[in-house]
């Protein structure tokens, strides 16, 4: 069957020697959405330039709704929209003239340009500001805008690039639930983020990406059973206790242990229940934690369980 | 993936309707209404820019005008069709500083995600810049005037605003090419001048080529900014004009026919 968005063996190196893009596959089926999950400077933007025709790549092939980025760029730029980091709007103009800007850029014409506008800027509640220049907007306003221009041309396939960084809780939710209307109403998004919570929420599909190519992937629950459902931290007296403590709780989990100064993490699948084991088997120890709590897993996590490093590491 | 549910891809959107032309007029149009909104969004911006031109006049007409004498000449008269050369010559340099803001804030990476003309994003911001020019040119005729100056007829002083802001369209393009290399727009202003300046004031603008050095004479001469200085004079201030006129608007279709293709091939090229 046809993919609404795919990668093959995508090469591309800047200069001589940052292979951003490293033999990137991957495959998005019509009407879902992909998230590329991934740390910065893993190659996540770069796939989105290039598949938005922004970046020719060196080799390998991209195709969106199977026309080729770089034999038949301008029938692709027809069929996608773009918002993210990279891609911004104007400052100096209002929401308004941004829209209806972008809006003839994409050749819809003038007045249904007004018109998409207007239903854009109700959609994303962006009516009491309509009038100011962007610049004056805040951060989570600024962002809906960027989001509501990759839409005036009512895209069949959309590309996300980090959507929500850097956005207060609210307006991320907002955002994810319009997201979500997008997807239902047919729209087949490519969605790259840092957070795992945001790639669990949104996608049927994530990558996992790191050094230009993709190290995993599969549906967010598949992922998780991959690396636990759950993280349990402790933090020790002093390192030496952190040791001993890592000694004892190797033996309960499969995975084992990453000791860093006195505090221990350690991936699990049931998290409850490990608990009370893992307590109780330190104490047998003589053990006491100072400090223990359970959380759900992070990008880090997720990196530190496949790479055995941790996201911020990578260069 | 294994999907056993086979999803039909969406029906596909053609490019567009219209022609490869009427789409690059139609979209350089909006772009030129995006950077003209923008100009108004700044009035500070806009006085500053009237301002500078007008301490030039009053500079060359008060502090060096009087040390100046050239035969044959009233030195207002002499050095204006200088001044507005050099302000719209110096005026073609923000085309390179605004590309490079563009360049820089991501707006450009939006427009080349989008299906429209690949010329528009640089014919918008030169066709602004010209508008922007006009608007100068309108200060500066009017400071012109208070301080003395006096073309020879109505129809001599359009014909040379027309020839002037043709060659500075064409400026233009090369300062494009110079914004889109750039790496920030305070740099693309500082690597604009040493382009500008030698033909600015190694020119006819202010003095005559004859007293200069010989060695300067030949560079001064021959160089398209005289070339179009001479032309402005002699249609503001009367005398023979057809071979000046025909050399000027030679010069700037000559560097427009190479520069605009040269800038828009650097654009599709700048990631």
């Amino acid at each position: 069957m046809a993919y609404a968005i795919e990668a093959a063996d995508l090469v591309k190196v800047f200069g001589h020697a940052v292979r951003a893009l490293d033999g990137l596959n991957l495959e998005v089926e019509a009407g879902t959405v992909l998230g590329l999950l991934g740390p910065n400077g893993a190659g996540k933007t770069t796939a989105v330039r290039v598949f938005t025709t922004v970046l020719r790549p060196d080799s390998g092939r991209a195709r969106v709704l199977g026309l080729d980025v770089a034999t038949d760029a301008e029938a692709v730029r027809a069929n996608i929209g773009l918002a993210g980091q990279n891609a911004a709007v104007d400052e100096r103009l209002t929401a308004r003239e941004n829209l209806r800007l972008i809006g003839q850029l994409s050749q819809v014409g003038r007045r249904e340009a007004v018109r998409r506008g207007e239903q854009l800027i109700a959609r994303f509640q962006l009516e009491e500001v309509a009038n100011r220049p962007a610049k004056t907007y805040s951060g989570g306003q600024r962002r809906r805008l960027d989001v509501a221009a990759s839409l005036v041309a009512r895209p069949p396939v959309l590309f996300l690039d980090e959507p929500t960084t850097g956005l207060d809780p609210q307006s991320r939710s907002d955002l994810w639930q319009t997201i979500e209307e997008l997807v239902s109403e047919g729209t087949t998004v490519l969605l790259t983020t840092q957070y795992l919570e945001e790639a669990d929420r949104l996608a049927q599909q994530v990558a996992v990406v790191d050094h230009g190519k993709v190290i995993a992937e599969g549906t967010p629950a598949q992922l998780k059973a991959r690396m636990g459902a759950t993280v349990l931290d402790l933090e020790m007296a002093d390192e030496a206790e952190a040791q001993k403590a890592s000694d004892v709780l190797s033996r309960l989990t499969e995975q084992p242990p990453v000791v860093q100064g006195r505090a221990v993490e350690v991936n699990v699948d049931d998290g409850a229940r490990f608990v009370s084991r893992a307590l109780t088997a330190l104490e047998q120890a003589a053990l006491v934690p100072a400090h223990l709590s359970l959380r759900e897993p992070s990008l880090d996590d997720v990196f530190l369980a496949l790479t055995g490093r941790r996201a911020e590491e990578v260069s | 993936m294994s999907a056993t549910t086979a999803v039909a891809l969406p029906a596909l959107r053609a490019p567009g309707r219209r022609s490869g032309v009427v789409r690059a007029l139609v979209d350089g149009l909006a772009v030129t209404e995006r950077n003209l909104i923008g100009y108004t969004r700044t009035p500070e911006a806009l006085f500053f820019l009237a301002v500078q031109p007008i301490m030039f006049v009053l500079l060359f007409r008060y502090v060096f005008g009087g040390a100046i004498k050239i035969p044959g000449f009233n030195y207002v008269n002499y050095m204006m069709p200088g001044i507005f050369v050099q302000t719209v010559a110096f005026g073609s340099v923000s085309t390179s500083v605004g590309l490079a803001e563009d360049l820089h804030k991501g707006l450009i990476e939006r427009f080349r995600a989008l299906p429209m003309a690949r010329s528009a994003v640089l014919a918008g911001r030169t066709v602004a810049d010209v508008c922007r020019n006009l608007f100068v040119i309108v200060i500066m005729t009017a400071i012109g005037f208070a301080v003395g100056f006096r073309p020879a007829s109505a129809l001599g002083f359009f014909g040379a605003v027309g020839v002037l802001v043709l060659w500075a369209f064409a400026m233009s393009w090369g300062f494009a090419i110079i914004g889109l290399s750039a790496p920030d727009s305070e740099t693309a202003q500082v690597m604009s001048f040493p382009a500008i300046f030698p033909l600015t004031f190694a020119s006819s603008a202010f003095v005559p080529i004859a007293t200069m050095p010989g060695w300067l004479q030949a560079f001064a001469r021959h160089q398209p900014m005289s070339n179009v200085i001479d032309a402005a004079r002699a249609l503001m201030l009367g005398g023979p004009t057809a071979g000046k006129v025909a050399a000027a608007l030679a010069w700037s279709v000559g560097v427009l026919v190479v520069l605009a293709p040269l800038a828009v091939l650097r654009y599709r090229r700048t990631a």
